[in-house]
């Protein structure tokens, strides 16, 4: 049997477009790797092996037929936080366990017209809010890497599907690092565009300003291709920016001589919530390589960086304490059994639809925009906010990209921060800052440490740019795996 | 801010309390699609039919702006020689309710599109005062609660969710109920005038909440204020005021303190209750909404539609007054509706009389609507039949007493002025013989009186007049009558 699964989405998309391997054989394969080795993962909520496979057949029509897109018949995976029309939307919840979405999100049609497949929807922490995927109604999604290790989150059904390679590629959202910090963890690379590159209509709102899909995949190249199929203009979405998006593959193969790198020194600490020093020695590693290729290493500095946590735990949960309000059990979604009246029935539907951590960030944001605290607190992060964005518009005047870690340390035990709230928020502290101020950002694999877990796992370097510069990210990262094969390694376990 | 002496509220008015009101309109805007939605706006569909994907807020969805409802609010802006903020923002208003489908609306707080404007409103005794207007801002209705058939349960229809609103805030300038409903018709008039708003009442397209205080003549500070509730007529914002304010003055007169709540107008009862009180009141944690952007007005738009505007109700007053020679009653009444004043300058046209119209346009059609409270649009005789009628007025087919038989038939659907006149044969008699054969035997039946009447005994004039009037059936010309009789004091 042909090993697709150790094909990227760059190669299946020229197989099907040579006819070497139908979409329908395509889609059967990775529905069939789902059905056998999903178990041990649970990353996948929902399979829609129906549709797929009736998607997959009109796109060998299509390919038959001549000029199909170049993503025509390859079979994708799409987070559960995007609606899909006439499959479950359950964004990890109870409260949308019976949601069947009417629309698809833009996203979704985009990719659609591409000519993707869609396998099914992944898992995910409850309405995005978590960075290790164990807020989920449906469980906790384990690390193809280590199983008793968490994939990240909120993003880690995608990363782990697709880092087992259930699925070639996957989409992701980032609100605080949900697609980067669990492509680090899973060994994957990621990428969170320019909020406003990519549309948020049809994406279940956390929190609206810093909200931006990506795709997941194993490669840069990959992920260029997604993008290119994802990223677009669109009038539903009044955030979204009316830009022309450049083809992401045209310029990946740009040698980097003279490229500047800049190296925050607020980063590269091994203080409170530092980074891990097995991490540290791998991204020097990286950092070394691009040496070689060419690039400067220039030491920056981010001074505001110390204020993203705490900014981003005002901004985030009082926009999601407001986004999550229409989940009252009036029109859709989990309404709790005979209410007594209209209070119990918000009160209940509500307690028993939201789990913990939703329900934590909700009262949070509340008490952030109540009536005498909205100035201390939400006014005061987003003036905080200005800071830290002006930090990197001032590095860019002087370099092209910064590099960091993804994450201070690799993947952690499954239950190892569950009761510590506090100490789970810090394991963003790297990639939070690139939502507060807009900026697009990758994570890219760059080796293995032991830092945690016990056993040897991935460790993803972060590479962010200017607004804007995906493609400048995506050539920086690609010349990067055509020098390594980080990327191109599989879990043991899912290798066959 | 001077306090008009003498103002009327109510029988309790002992002139010691100072009444103080300011008005929140509502005012829906006549967008086709909704404020944030492309979903019709029409009115009286069935339940939930005109909603889209964005009006339930299902999840991931996000507004887009009607840039029609902003060009409504700086026309409205520019109509009250208000300052149209070059940036304002949307805002959510949290709270829970069944008919709010996202948990908030979308509204602005404290970066409205219009800020700081004026009206000048006219009283009854043609004294005007100017009204400030704090600000009006944009935002979005909620849908509807339907309390009944629904065995106990509410239902909800999500059809008006999302229907752009204007909420016009007013100073607390006013000093009378009747103020308040002066104000209140200017405003009704404005929006009309401009295009941006049908102003029907009944729909529920023109409403307003009234915040209602005393305070003792003299005081400088205000009383505490209670909030009115959606009120949607004239005639229940003057009787809720006039209730609230007796209320508020006994009151405080028993040695009691009003208490800032919201109250509610019950129409049938005429008494307000409270709704909630300032404890109870929700916070409404507003904050700017991430998913529209701030709205950014140029000069250069200002200008354009500053140029569409009409002409406005003020402007057209002075011209019907200085141009066509009104009396200021009655060229505020024609203007103080749109449509009152293009029926009246269509009837203009076809008589090219304007005082003649004006007089008919002001009394006996306005009577009729009156009599059957209906405006305008719904009178029962059109501008072009109604000329038709003044048309004969003037042309003598008909006097002005018979005129007013022919529009009651008119009103009553039997036909066109002159096949009224016709079938009825009201035509008047202008043929001096016919007149001078029922003159000279009306003299000749009253003998005494008429040697009365040369004796100089003018009052004996209008017995003779009336005399023929009758005779004639009220067709005789009355101006030829007179002049025959004066005729034969002569002889």
């Amino acid at each position: 049997m042909s090993m697709y699964h150790t094909r990227s989405v760059t190669e299946l998309s020229a197989m099907l477009q040579a006819g070497e391997v139908s979409s329908v054989e395509l889609t059967r394969y990775f529905l069939d790797r789902i059905n056998n080795n999903d178990d041990k993962l649970n990353s996948f909520i929902t399979v829609s092996e129906e549709m797929a496979l009736s998607q997959a057949k009109a796109c060998d029509e299509k390919l038959k037929a001549g000029n199909a897109p170049a993503l025509t018949g390859v079979p994708v995976a799409h987070k559960d936080i995007f609606c899909t029309h006439g499959v479950k939307t359950s964004c990890g919840s109870k409260m949308l366990d019976n949601f069947i979405s009417p629309y698809d999100a833009t996203v979704v049609k985009n990719m659609r017209e591409a000519g993707v497949v869609m396998l099914g929807k992944t898992n995910m922490d409850e309405f995005a809010m978590g960075s290790s995927n164990e807020t989920s109604y449906y469980g906790p999604v384990k690390n193809p890497w280590n199983l008793d290790t968490v994939p990240g989150g909120s993003s880690g059904g995608s990363a782990a599907a697709v880092s087992a390679r259930l699925a070639p590629a996957a989409t992701g959202t980032d609100t605080g690092g949900s697609i980067r910090q669990p492509a680090a963890f899973c060994g994957i690379t990621g990428l969170k565009p320019t909020y406003g590159r990519v549309s948020r209509f049809g994406m279940v709102a956390f929190a609206s300003s810093l909200d931006q899909a990506g795709p997941m995949g194993q490669s840069a190249s990959d992920c260029a291709l997604l993008l290119n199929a994802m990223a677009g203009f669109d009038e539903k979405d009044s955030t979204c920016i009316e830009k022309d998006v450049p083809d992401y593959s045209a310029d990946l193969d740009k040698p980097l001589n003279g490229l500047r790198i800049g190296l925050p020194k607020e980063y590269f600490t091994h203080s409170d919530g530092g980074m891990n020093a097995e991490v540290e020695t791998v991204i020097k590693t990286a950092l070394e390589l691009y040496r070689s290729m060419g690039a400067e290493l220039v030491e920056i500095e981010l001074p505001n960086s110390s204020l993203s946590v705490p900014v981003y735990y005002v901004v985030a949960p009082a926009e999601c304490s407001a986004n999550l309000s229409r989940f009252d059990g009036v029109r859709y979604g989990y309404r709790c059994e005979n209410p007594k009246d209209l209070n119990d029935l918000y009160t209940r539907s509500r307690g028993e639809g939201f789990g913990a951590e939703v329900q934590r960030r909700i009262m949070v944001g509340t008490y952030a925009l109540s009536s005498g605290y909205y100035d201390a607190y939400y006014l005061k992060a987003q003036q905080l906010r200005h800071l830290i964005s002006d930090d990197f518009k001032k590095a860019y005047q002087q370099v092209d990209v910064i590099m960091a870690p993804a994450t201070p340390e690799t993947a952690f035990n499954l239950g190892a921060k569950s009761d510590d709230p506090v100490a789970m928020y810090l394991s963003d502290i790297y990639t939070i800052a690139v939502n507060l101020a807009g900026i697009p950002a990758m994570s890219i694999p760059v080796g293995f440490a032991n830092s945690n877990s016990g056993k040897s796992m991935p460790v993803g370097m972060q590479i962010m740019g200017n607004y804007f510069k995906e493609a400048k990210l995506l050539n920086v990262a690609h010349m990067y795996q055509q020098q390594t094969d980080w990327h191109t390694r599989l879990p043991e376990e899912f290798k066959a | 801010m001077t306090a008009v002496m003498n103002s009327e509220w109510g029988q309790n008015d002992n002139g010691q309390w100072e009444v103080v009101i300011g008005l929140e309109i509502h005012a829906q805007l006549a967008t086709r699609s909704k404020i944030f939605s492309g979903a019709s706006t029409a009115y009286g569909a069935e339940p939930n039919t005109q909603t889209s994907v964005v009006d339930i807020a299902l999840p991931g969805v996000l507004p887009v702006l009607n840039k029609e409802a902003v060009h409504m609010a700086v026309k409205f802006g520019m109509a009250i020689e208000a300052e149209v903020t070059d940036r304002s923002v949307f805002a959510r208003k949290n709270y829970f309710y069944p008919d709010l489908p996202k948990g908030y609306q979308i509204s602005q707080f404290d970066l409205p599109i219009v800020g700081k404007g004026h009206v000048t409103i006219e009283l009854e005794n043609g004294e005007t005062r100017i009204i400030g207007v704090t600000r009006a801002h944009l935002e979005e209705d909620a849908g509807k609660s339907l309390h009944e058939d629904y065995h106990g349960m509410t239902g909800i229809d999500l059809n008006r969710a999302g229907t752009p609103l204007l909420e016009i805030v007013s100073e607390p300038d006013m000093r009378s109920p009747k103020e308040a409903v002066a104000y209140m018709k200017k405003i009704h008039s404005l929006v009309q005038y401009i295009g941006i708003c049908d102003g029907n009442m009944q729909e529920g397209s023109f409403r307003c909440d009234a915040n209602v205080s005393v305070r003792p003549r003299g005081q400088q500070e205000f009383g505490t204020r209670t909030e009115l509730k959606n009120i949607n007529s004239f005639r229940f914002v003057e009787r809720a005021i006039n209730v609230e304010i007796e209320r508020q003055i006994e009151l405080i007169e028993d040695g009691g303190e009003v208490v800032q709540e919201t109250r509610l107008y019950d129409s049938v009862k005429n008494e307000t209750r409270s709704m909630r009180s300032k404890e109870e009141a929700n916070d409404y944690r507003y904050f700017p909404d991430p998913d529209l952007l701030p709205v950014v007005i140029t000069d250069e738009y200002r200008q354009q539609v500053r140029g569409e505007l009409p002409e406005l109700p003020d402007h057209k007053k002075q011209r019907y007054v200085d141009n066509l020679g009104l009396s200021a009653y009655d060229a505020g009444v024609i203007t103080s509706s749109l449509a009152l004043s293009i029926y009246f300058e269509q009837v203009l046209n076809e008589v090219g009389d304007a005082k003649l119209s004006a007089n008919w346009i002001t009394g006996e059609l306005s009577a009729k609507m009156n009599r059957e409270e209906v405006d305008i649009q719904n009178a029962a005789v059109g501008a072009k039949d109604f000329a038709l009628l003044l048309k004969r007025i003037k042309d003598n087919t008909i006097s002005g007493k018979i005129a007013k038989d022919v529009l009651e038939a008119m009103w009553n659907g039997e036909g066109s002025a002159d096949e009224i006149i016709e079938s009825k044969g009201l035509k008047q008699i202008t043929d001096t013989g016919a007149i001078e054969a029922f003159v000279d035997e009306v003299i000749a039946n009253n003998p005494a009186q008429f040697e009365e009447l040369k004796g100089g005994k003018e009052k004996m004039m209008g017995f003779f007049v009336g005399q023929v009037m009758k005779m004639s059936r009220g067709k005789a010309n009355p101006a030829q009558v007179n002049e025959l009789i004066r005729s034969k004091m002569k002889q």
